[in-house]
């Protein structure tokens, strides 16, 4: 056949007009939010130019790092914020997994208590760790208990979601064939689930130890205990060869969990 | 095919789901070591009851919410907003050359080593501390909040991104240089093409990150909906924070639905 065809298009389209249409729109509220957002900001810019300047003065009196506050009282603070951080793992290693059952539907299939479980795994999730920290400060008084339930709040709606999903896509095959074998609720929960979520719920609460690690850390800043607590003092109190040495504590221990957990990871996946 | 197993066979075979000692071990230990920490922390019993107690009366100035001072509450969420929009713009734009900079297949070593040690800088600390710090340099105000964030846009953005393009095909890199092409023309004809879809992906979740943060970041005074937050809760307006909690927790979940939308129309 050598005449040609008239029913393909002769320019090659990678997407359809209404891609590119939504795409070019997508483009065009992106640079119209940057320009109202510089427009109306409250900014005074004199600070911003500045700033290189500021920063150099900060950086100058951060040296020579005050290495003797280490054993002091960062050493101490340091363990509270690894205390708050693995505790508050292991709470939400305890409350996220029944909000987690409750919320898949393949386990609980009755959709208003899957809604009921999701409301709260939304509302944990969206409040930030510190403002829970706020928060409980205000009910049990400044110290590491507020801070223990605050990062405890914050990890059960990010670790109850991530779960929940995980659950939702176990292969159904092995739970009827339990079932079949007359397996009770809880059997096919401890046989049938867990088995297949295992690795995904190690590394979920490994990720998430490492984020409240990390978030710990701050939580001192409006008094729930940590490194947070000395940080502000040493900040108030102007002393920037202290604050030098909390930050390099707060450096090195991120480095060190984050290596710490890829060693885990592949031995426990 | 299935041969039945002989009996000497079945004696060997374990009993199915059995739980492993080191499993049970390492639960114990984690037990021990609970104890252990509650200990050095010095919790009881007694206090959590008593704070349970506080809670309950906490929890009765909380309700009704009032949305009265809605003035405040506008404003604070609306520059939550545009720190949001300027801190995720300005940081992946800088996350980008960075990220091209660490990429180990593009670069030589001495040029990678030091942008990953920056990145990594950059990723260490909370925006929380990187704001306090920026207070300390420009100032309170919603600047120190938009920096702070723009630094930890470029140390997640520039990370991930930097991994994206340490995993592209180096053959179209090939192609395009074989055409003569400049370094630029590399980057924007044979790099890119390959990772754009990956990176509206995370730009779409740092912005989303970025409007959680900078919800927050107000606390210790870089300004957004965090300060009228932390304002309202050194009042004792108990019942105005839970108004700005739930404001709070509406924008985040648009913001979600933001990203989802904008990822779906870029096919992530």
């Amino acid at each position: 056949m050598s005449e040609t065809r008239t029913d393909v298009p002769t320019v090659w389209q990678r997407h359809t007009t209404v891609e590119v249409l939504a795409r070019n729109a997508v483009w065009l509220a992106i640079i119209i939010a940057v320009l109202v957002s510089i427009r109306r900001v409250n900014i005074i810019w004199e600070f911003l130019w500045d700033a290189p300047e500021q920063m150099s003065d900060l950086i100058s009196r951060m040296w020579p790092i005050d290495f003797a506050y280490y054993p002091d009282s960062v050493h101490g603070a340091l363990m509270e914020t690894f205390h708050i951080a693995t505790l508050g793992t292991l709470f939400t290693m305890v409350l996220g997994l029944p909000l987690a059952v409750l919320a898949a539907n393949n386990i609980t299939p009755y959709r208003v208590v899957n809604l009921f479980a999701k409301f709260w795994l939304v509302a944990t999730r969206s409040v930030n760790s510190l403002v829970w920290a706020l928060l409980f400060v205000a009910v049990f008084g400044p110290g590491p208990l507020a801070g223990m339930v605050a990062i405890a709040f914050r990890s059960i709606g990010f670790v109850g979601k991530l779960l929940g999903e995980a659950l939702e896509s176990v292969a159904p095959g092995p739970i009827e064939a339990l079932k079949a074998a007359g397996a009770s609720r809880f059997q096919q929960l401890w046989y049938g689930y867990w088995p297949a979520i295992r690795p995904a719920f190690w590394s979920i609460i490994l990720l998430r130890w490492d984020i409240n690690v990390r978030e710990s850390a701050v939580l001192g800043l409006v008094g729930a205990g940590g490194l947070g607590m000395i940080l502000n003092a040493a900040i108030d109190l102007f002393e920037w060869e202290r604050v030098a040495m909390i930050l390099l504590t707060i450096f090195i221990v991120v480095v060190v969990v984050e290596i710490v957990i890829t060693r885990f990871r592949r031995t426990l996946i | 095919m299935n041969a039945p197993q002989s009996a000497a066979d079945a004696a060997v075979v374990p009993t199915p789901f059995k739980t492993s000692t080191g499993f049970k071990l390492a639960m114990l230990a984690l037990v021990v070591y609970a104890v252990y920490a509650m200990g050095q922390l010095g919790f009881s019993w007694g206090r959590f009851v008593t704070g349970l107690d506080n809670g309950a009366v906490f929890l009765g100035r909380m309700f009704p919410p009032r949305f009265t001072h809605m003035d405040q509450l506008e404003r604070g969420i609306i520059e939550s907003l545009e720190m949001a929009v300027l801190s995720t713009f300005f940081g992946v734009l800088l996350a980008l050359p960075i990220a091209i900079l660490g990429a180990r297949n593009l670069m030589p070593v001495w040029v990678t080593w030091p942008v990953r040690i920056v990145v990594t800088l950059c990723r260490a600390f909370n925006p929380v501390i990187v704001g306090i710090i920026f207070i300390k340099a420009v100032g309170f105000g919603a600047l120190a909040g938009i920096l702070a964030l723009m630094v930890s846009a470029i140390g997640f953005v520039g990370k991930l991104f930097m991994e994206a393009i340490e995993e592209i095909s180096m053959k179209q890199i090939e192609a395009v240089r074989a055409t003569g092409a400049g370094f630029m023309s590399v980057v924007a004809y044979g790099v890119i093409p390959q990772v754009f879809s990956r990176l509206v992906g995370f730009c779409s979740y740092q912005f989303d990150a970025n409007l959680r943060n900078s919800t927050m970041i107000g606390i210790v005074g870089a300004g957004g909906v965090g300060s009228t937050l932390f304002n309202a809760y050194q009042r004792f307006e108990y019942d105005f924070v839970l108004a700005i909690l739930i404001s709070i927790i509406l924008i985040v979940l648009a913001g979600e639905m933001l990203s989802i939308l904008v990822k779906r129309i870029f096919d992530v």
